[in-house]
């Protein structure tokens, strides 16, 4: 998307001027470089249009004139006379490498087909870190600042055991790629909630409830809006999680209908995803002024009683 | 919101020892922490109590050894902090644990000068005495990075809770026991063994030729305001008073003095960028979180002359419109922490902190906060968000501290011998200040020499003094000079043909180092350089904060691929490891947020250009 005309967002903003790629772009004060770039393609995985940006992953980063290391463009703004280039060497190495790290580290079969198209096109080579070291159970009890010496011969993982603790969705901790999304989902940015947290450090980083308490016994409320930001199908509902499993789950012919929620008066947009003539998860476009993507337990799972089902698949 | 926890609750011990703590911070500070049982995340009444989570998180480690459930709900309830976010916070630092543990813990330091030098044979010793790594029902012990005294290496540090930890360095197994098990005293008997700072400070010992920095060391009491005084101590701040906050600054200025904390960046700019930002309050914040590796300069200086840095913090302040200052100071310096605790408490009682300093009319006061065991809390962005009470992971820059800092406000950040810089400059001035060295070098620089020299400490020379002369001044190498590690972990090796090198910014650049934080390491030809750079790797994979991918899996892989190649057993050639390794490093060098990652590669890079990891056969031919 190249923004040639002012774009007025609440009030006048001052235009800024800056080079991406050899072309003047005009973008609003304010705007990031991500904003900003031509093609609206560079490759994001901790940034979403209705959070704000978290800038953990680096896999948008660009060069900018006069900055010894890359920048992140979702994070930072742009400013009049930047010179932005998003396609040297430089910028193609890491946003290769970062992918490569997260894909040898992670199972990344379940993130979106832009992540996998990105790992193609950037020449992904996962496996030249050698053989990925079996799952482990201690990923939740590591101490900071301790690790056993590897001797090379796997690669480390964060392959564990899914979660599994309630009815409503699962945590399948091998697909975390530590983008933080849905701990600002949870809190600051959209649910006020604050169930889960960072916890550990570096490598053996993790989202957690405190004390890794089953969500249960903590203080979340079935929200969803996590499950909503996750890029990688880490999190999901467990109806998904359930198809998956049987070897049921068919995006190819999934539908989606829009609709409005009837539990209360807010209004807020849905969009139900359905497969073989059944919901099987239901979001909100993260542009809707109302929900901005976020819903409660209501609307992201309250769809039993719509379900039309034949008796043997009823849940 | 209301705060959702389980039911488990805090012994009557802990819910003492957390009053405690917002007591003592009211007391020092004046502040009011109002107790609320709700909590939001950015309300002004959160804020004022989320900072004291990483205090807390202390005083419930001192009083049970471990952070239970029931501590932890303690914590949220009290501070206002979601219990998965104590819970995140508690699981970033080293030094604490959210799992029952040994209620006392030794810490090994297996790094780069300990290791190869007595800390495997502790280990050794200890895993007999006390059984494998952190078991033990009423001792334990764990390997520990560098605990910064490497100058008396083999270094231990004692974690009790109930009574006052301790280093002891040099150590052994038999010393670590018995200090476990000796009797509660006042003044730690362990304490005792810095007494002598010719130790620490050789120089000291001698005729005190060229000493500024270190000019107190040996002589002063550390204890005492009065000796202090009775040394020069104070002249610095009746200085600026004199000259004001502008003419402060621009001593500084013309000093052309630089940051000592490993960026070099000019300190009268900083100071006057914060000086002059209009939004207030400014803050100033004094890092004293010296974990990297070889590095033991700021620890000295704390240990033998604490109100040095009281009466810097304090000019540091003045000329910055800054209130109050905190001192951030590593978890595991002790008797630095003690020394600095009473200097405050002594500086408070006389007039030297507090509501009108002088009598001059300006309002100054201190805070000290511990660190909690995690290097990464020496950057100054990730040091302001574990000053705030979260985790310590780096913020994104721009905006800068000294734009936005600690909660939000100007903030001015500097390291502890930068600001010990700032008396000399008030004593000679800034064009004499800067007319030793030259350039962006200027005044003198510490060096924290250790490894295999006669005489390991801190020595303080002009900058220019070449490194040959900097070992000579430590009594010469023992043994046949392999290469010396320069700037730490996150520096790189130079080898014996290098040594005229200047030790400027400029000189270090012109060969490819850096003079960093002031290691200079070295390295004789019997030394295992291959372990030492797979526990340089295991640093920085044990640092990273995680949240950025070159560097939390980064810092994994250079590890592995390090391993197999120094086992001799690539995946692939060793061409294609090299080629690994050289991705790897450049992912990590540009791509990271902080300078962790930046520098994560820098030695093993610098290991490799030198050939200091080359098979065998060769490495003999190149060390003769
Ligand atoms: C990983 C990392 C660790 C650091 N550790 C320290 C430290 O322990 N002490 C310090 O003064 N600066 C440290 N720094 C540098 C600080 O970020 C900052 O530049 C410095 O405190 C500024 O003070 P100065 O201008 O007086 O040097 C560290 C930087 C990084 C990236
Ligand atoms: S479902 Fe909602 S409340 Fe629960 S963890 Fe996710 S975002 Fe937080
Ligand atoms: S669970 Fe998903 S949203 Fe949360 S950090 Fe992991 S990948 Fe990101
Ligand atoms: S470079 Fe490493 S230490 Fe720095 S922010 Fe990234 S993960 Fe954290
Ligand atoms: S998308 Fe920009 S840092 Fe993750
Ligand atoms: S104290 Fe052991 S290496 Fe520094």
């Amino acid at each position: 998307m190249t923004i040639t005309e002012p774009v007025l967002l609440g009030g006048i903003r001052r235009l800024v001027t800056l080079t991406v790629d050899g072309t003047e772009v005009r973008v609003p004060e304010g705007a990031t470089i991500l904003d900003a770039m031509p093609d609206g393609d560079t490759p994001t995985l901790c940034w979403a249009p209705n959070l704000n940006p978290i800038n953990a992953c680096r896999v948008c980063v660009v060069e900018v004139e006069g900055s010894r290391v890359l920048v992140p463009s979702c994070a930072r703004k742009a400013e009049d006379g930047m010179v932005v280039n998003t396609d040297s060497e430089r910028v193609r190495h890491s946003r290769r490498m970062v992918l490569e790290l997260l894909a040898s580290s992670t199972d990344m079969s379940q993130a979106s087909p832009d992540v996998q198209r990105w790992m193609d096109e950037y020449g992904v080579d996962a496996e030249r870190y050698g053989p990925p070291a079996p799952p482990a159970d201690d990923r939740d009890t590591r101490h900071a600042g301790h690790h056993h010496t590897p001797d090379g011969t796997t690669a480390e993982t964060v392959a564990q055991p899914v979660k599994i603790d309630n009815d409503l969705y699962v945590r399948d901790y091998s697909r975390c790629i530590m983008c933080y999304k849905c701990v600002k989902a949870c809190g600051t940015d959209a649910q006020f909630t604050f169930a889960i947290s960072a916890a550990g450090r570096g490598f053996d980083a993790r989202i957690a409830t405190e004390m890794n308490n089953p969500l249960p016994d903590s203080a979340c409320v079935y929200c969803g809006n996590c499950i909503g930001v996750c890029p990688t199908g880490a999190l999901k509902s467990v109806s998904e999680h359930e198809l998956r499993e049987a070897g049921d789950w068919h995006p190819e012919e999934e539908t989606v209908t829009t609709t409005i929620c009837s539990f209360c008066g807010v209004g807020c947009n849905l969009e139900l995803h359905v497969q073989q003539g059944q919901i099987v998860n239901v979001t909100s476009p993260s542009d809707h002024s109302v929900t901005h993507g976020h819903l409660c337990i209501k609307g992201r799972f309250g769809f039993q009683h719509v379900q039309n089902l034949p008796e043997e698949r009823r849940g | 919101m209301d705060l959702r926890l389980s039911d488990a609750v805090a012994s009557p011990a802990v819910q003492e020892a957390v009053a405690a703590v917002l007591a003592e911070h009211t007391r020092a500070t004046g502040d009011v922490v109002r107790e609320h049982a709700y909590f939001t995340d950015s309300g002004h009444a959160a804020r004022d109590r989320r900072h004291l989570l990483l205090p807390a998180l202390h005083a419930v480690m001192d009083a049970e050894g471990w952070i239970s459930p029931g501590a932890l709900n303690h914590l949220a309830r009290v501070l206002s902090v979601p219990p998965a976010d104590v819970y995140g916070v508690a699981t970033f630092y080293a030094m604490l644990v959210v799992e029952p543990r040994a209620p006392h813990v030794v810490h090994v330091c297996d790094d780069i000068a300990c290791g190869p030098n007595g800390g495997e044979e502790i280990a050794a010793r200890l895993t007999t005495e006390l059984g494998p790594e952190g078991k033990g029902d009423d001792a334990c012990w764990v390997r520990s990075p560098c605990l910064g005294l490497c100058e008396r290496a083999p270094a231990v540090l004692l974690q009790r809770a109930g009574r006052p930890d301790v280093s002891i360095a040099p150590a052994t197994a038999e010393a670590a026991t018995a200090e476990l098990a000796a009797p509660v005293e006042e003044r730690p008997a362990a304490d005792r063994a810095f007494d002598d700072t010719s130790v620490s400070v050789p120089q000291t010992a001698g005729d005190r030729a060229g000493l500024r920095l270190l000019r107190r060391i040996g002589l002063v009491d550390p204890e005492s305001v009065d000796d202090y005084r009775a040394h020069g101590g104070y002249t610095a701040l009746r200085r600026a008073v004199e000259l004001g906050p502008t003419r402060v600054i621009k001593e500084v200025t013309d000093s052309a003095l630089t940051g000592r904390g490993g960026a070099a960046f000019p300190t009268g700019v900083k100071w006057d960028g914060v000086a002059r930002a209009p939004e207030r309050p400014h803050y100033l914040v004094c890092n004293a979180d010296e974990s990297e590796p070889g590095t033991f300069k700021d620890r000295v200086l704390m240990e033998s002359d604490p109100f040095g840095l009281v009466e810097a913090m304090t000019i540091a302040g003045y000329a910055t419109g800054c209130e109050r200052g905190y001192l951030y100071i590593r978890g595991e310096y002790p008797l630095a922490t003690r020394r600095l605790q009473h200097a405050i408490e002594a500086a408070r009682a006389r007039g030297y902190l507090g509501a009108d300093v002088l009598g001059a009319g300006f309002t100054f006061d201190i805070e000290l906060r511990r660190g909690a065991g995690a290097y990464i809390c020496g950057e100054e962005t990730a040091l302001l968000n574990s000053l705030e009470g979260l985790r310590g992971e780096p913020r994104n820059k721009p905006p800068f501290p000294s734009v936005k800092g600690l909660f939000g406000k100007p903030t001015v950040i500097n390291n502890v011998e930068t600001l010990y810089n700032v008396l000399e400059v008030l004593a000679v001035g800034g064009p004499a200040f800067a007319s030793i060295g030259g350039d962006r070098s200027t005044g003198t620089k510490l060096f924290c020499v250790a490894g295999a020299v006669s005489t390991p400490g801190v020595y303080e020379v002009d900058f220019g003094t070449t490194l040959r002369e900097l070992l000579m001044l430590a009594g010469g190498v023992r043994g046949e000079l392999r290469a010396v590690l320069l700037g730490g972990a996150a520096g790189g090796f130079v080898t014996p043909d290098q040594l005229d090198v200047p030790l400027t910014l400029e000189g270090t650049r012109g060969i490819g180092a850096t003079l960093g934080s002031g290691v200079v390491l070295a390295i004789d030809t019997a030394a295992d350089v291959p372990a030492m750079l797979r526990r340089i790797a295991a640093f920085f994979r044990d640092e990273s904060c995680g949240q950025c991918v070159p560097c939390r899996v980064g810092t994994v892989r250079q590890e592995e691929a390090l391993a197999r190649l120094v086992r001799g057993a690539p995946l692939g050639s060793r061409a294609t490891e090299l080629a690994l390794l050289d991705d790897l490093a450049k992912v990590m060098q540009d791509a990271s947020i902080c300078g962790l990652g930046h520098t994560a590669p820098a030695a093993v890079k610098s290991a490799l250009a030198l050939g200091l990891l080359d098979p065998p056969t060769s490495t003999n031919g190149r060390a003769r």
